[in-house]
């Protein structure tokens, strides 16, 4: 029913029409089958603008629903789940021509993703400054951390939130220095997605914590990922910011 | 901004219109074919039909939800009978949009209207994606479940867009298989929309109404309404919207939908009306409404905008003129009676 040859022909304006649709006044209706084709990509290429603004507020309108095109004729949805449409347009950036002068582009589509999947991810209840009162400090360093299911890192050479911040109107235009790294957190405590510029290190802390490290294994993972690194800061980070959602004591700590 | 002195040159222009209908809204299933004998459709199992839950959505009207009314639905001092989800929408793990659902279902019946299963398609229902609205008819129990005579998906691409399909036997039966797959995964009654079409098929050998009556005769779903398709597609097809309305089953007809819909040209500068939900809903689709209420009686009634959404007091009070519809619809019965 839903032949073939009407679903190529969606996405390929250089397709004829299916010889089976015909109209009231004219034998093909190019024009009627027209709203379909630009139904399909119109809306697709609103999908993409809705997830990612900075992205577009960077390039411009133009720009962004030309390279939006492009990507969804070479990669139209593989699901209903609009939500996680766009996982691959950061990749497709970093490796389309055009943009080959903003490398920091596909960084900044990073975080964007990062942001929807955060605002989409299972919800869970974040330990608070209290839940860490109640810690013995000399069994801190043996503890294993669960992250909340929304946290997310997107690392970057550039300065991937200062660029984000700007473009999204979250921080006030200023002069940016391209060759300062920045490391993002992506988090959704309650309801809020948030932001937040990660100090020298804390990246890399808080990796090791997902992959199960013990705090002080974590920490000596983020000294050597950066000597710069200042745990007072990461278990800072770590109480205030709503990241970790249960603490649990080493295997071998364990009754 | 920042970054834009390192702009490159600009790709070639799209030439991409804003989409007509955006059912999306930003941050922004199994192929079962339970009690099937036979493709004739003459012999499914009424047992299993019986256990669907029916759809019991309020005689009132209602709105397509959109997150920035959440406040004004939530303050409403006078609220309306029901609000009409799009099921995709709410098909992550957690986050605000449960959280709106869960604040919403205190205080409005809920419907839940798929947009991506793909009913006219060629190939099986998706099992994945119908065990997702299982999940999601669990955890948020609607008053009424329902989707489109339409396909979205081919060859595993998913089009975003309620694409026609021509009207066969063979179609007839692929339908009735992927209503009874839904209706049997979900455990309730699912309810069928017709569509705003723009093109016809030449291979097609049965009327639009005879094959949504047939589709309810042998699934036991009920019907969606959607009278603004209805003048849609009857000026794009030069047909009269109310011949459709006199041949529609409409004792199947379970909920209304009316929304607002475009203008433009087809190839042969005839009118060709596009579906588009982003303005009140016209005239002549208030009148057929109307003439289609003085037959049934009550119906919910839903108000599409997704698009150009205004603010809550103007899309309240387009559900309010349809409340007025139905209220006086009631008051004519009871002199009557």
């Amino acid at each position: 029913m839903s032949g073939a040859p009407f679903a190529a022909a969606l996405l390929d304006p250089g397709r004829p029409l299916p010889v089976e649709i015909t109209s009231h006044t004219a034998r093909h209706p190019e024009r009627r089958f027209a709203v379909y084709r630009n139904n399909v990509t119109a809306s697709l290429i609103e999908a993409l603008r809705a997830r990612f603004p900075a992205t577009e507020q960077i390039v411009g309108e133009d720009f962004f629903a030309a390279t939006a095109r492009d990507f969804v004729r070479a990669h139209p949805p593989r699901s209903p789940l609009l939500m996680r449409y766009g996982d691959g347009f950061p990749a497709f950036l970093e490796h389309f021509p055009p943009a080959a002068g903003m490398p920091w582009l596909a960084d900044v589509a990073r975080l964007e993703a990062a942001r929807t999947r955060a605002y989409h991810a299972a919800d869970a209840v974040p330990l608070g400054p209290s839940d860490f009162a109640a810690i013995d400090p000399a069994t801190l360093g043996t503890l294993r951390v669960a992250l909340h299911p929304s946290a997310a890192i997107v690392r970057s050479p550039f300065p991937v939130v200062t660029i984000w911040a700007m473009n999204s109107g979250t921080a006030a235009l200023g002069p940016v220095d391209f060759d300062t790294p920045e490391d993002a957190l992506v988090l959704r405590p309650h309801l809020d997605v948030t932001v937040t510029r990660l100090p020298p290190g804390a990246a890399a802390f808080l990796a090791a914590l997902r992959a199960d490290a013990a705090i002080a294994d974590a920490a000596v993972a983020a000294l050597a990922d950066d000597a710069g690194f200042d745990p007072t800061a990461a278990l800072a980070l770590l109480i205030g910011s709503g990241l970790a959602t249960a603490v649990t004591p080493a295997p071998e700590a364990s009754p | 901004m920042a970054t834009n002195q390192q702009r490159p040159l600009v790709p070639a222009q799209a030439g991409i219109q804003r989409p007509h209908d955006v059912r999306l809204w930003s941050p922004a299933f199994a192929g079962m074919s339970g009690g099937w004998t036979d493709l004739s459709g003459n012999n499914i199992n009424h047992e299993i039909r019986m256990t669907f839950a029916r759809s019991t959505l309020p005689a009132d009207a209602g709105v397509g939800f959109k997150p920035q009314h959440l406040d004004g639905l939530l303050a409403d001092a006078a609220p309306l009978g029901f609000v009409e989800i799009h099921a995709e929408n709410y098909m992550g793990a957690g986050g605000p949009p449960h959280a709106m659902l869960a604040a919403l279902r205190d205080r409005y019946a809920l419907s839940i209207h798929g947009v991506g299963l793909s009913i006219g398609g060629l190939r099986p229902l998706d099992p994945e994606h119908l065990g997702r609205l299982k999940t999601l008819c669990d955890r948020h129990p609607p008053a009424s479940f329902s989707e489109h005579l339409a396909w979205s998906s081919h060859d595993e691409v998913f089009y975003n867009d309620l694409l026609p399909l021509p009207y066969t036997a063979a179609t007839l039966a692929r339908v009735c298989e992927h209503v009874d797959a839904v209706q049997t995964a979900l455990g309730r009654e699912m309810l069928l929309e017709n569509p705003s079409t723009y093109v016809l098929f030449a291979t097609s050998t049965i009327a639009e109404t005879d094959f949504l009556r047939e589709v309810a005769r042998r699934t036991g779903c009920g019907l969606l309404l959607d009278v603004n398709n209805v003048f849609v597609s009857a000026t794009n097809h030069g047909t009269s919207a109310e011949d459709y309305l006199n041949a529609f089953p409409l004792a199947q007809v379970k909920e209304i939908h009316l929304g607002g819909h475009a203008e433009t040209r087809d190839d042969a500068g005839a009118a060709l009306l596009i579906d588009a939900h982003g303005t009140p809903v016209a005239d002549p689709v208030w009148t057929l409404y109307e003439k289609t209420i003085a037959r049934t009686g009550p119906l919910p009634t839903l108000i599409e905008w997704d698009n150009d959404v205004p603010d809550w007091p103007v899309l309240r009070a387009e559900a309010e003129r349809a409340r007025a519809v139905l209220r006086a619809d009631v008051a004519a019965r009871k002199d009557a009676a």
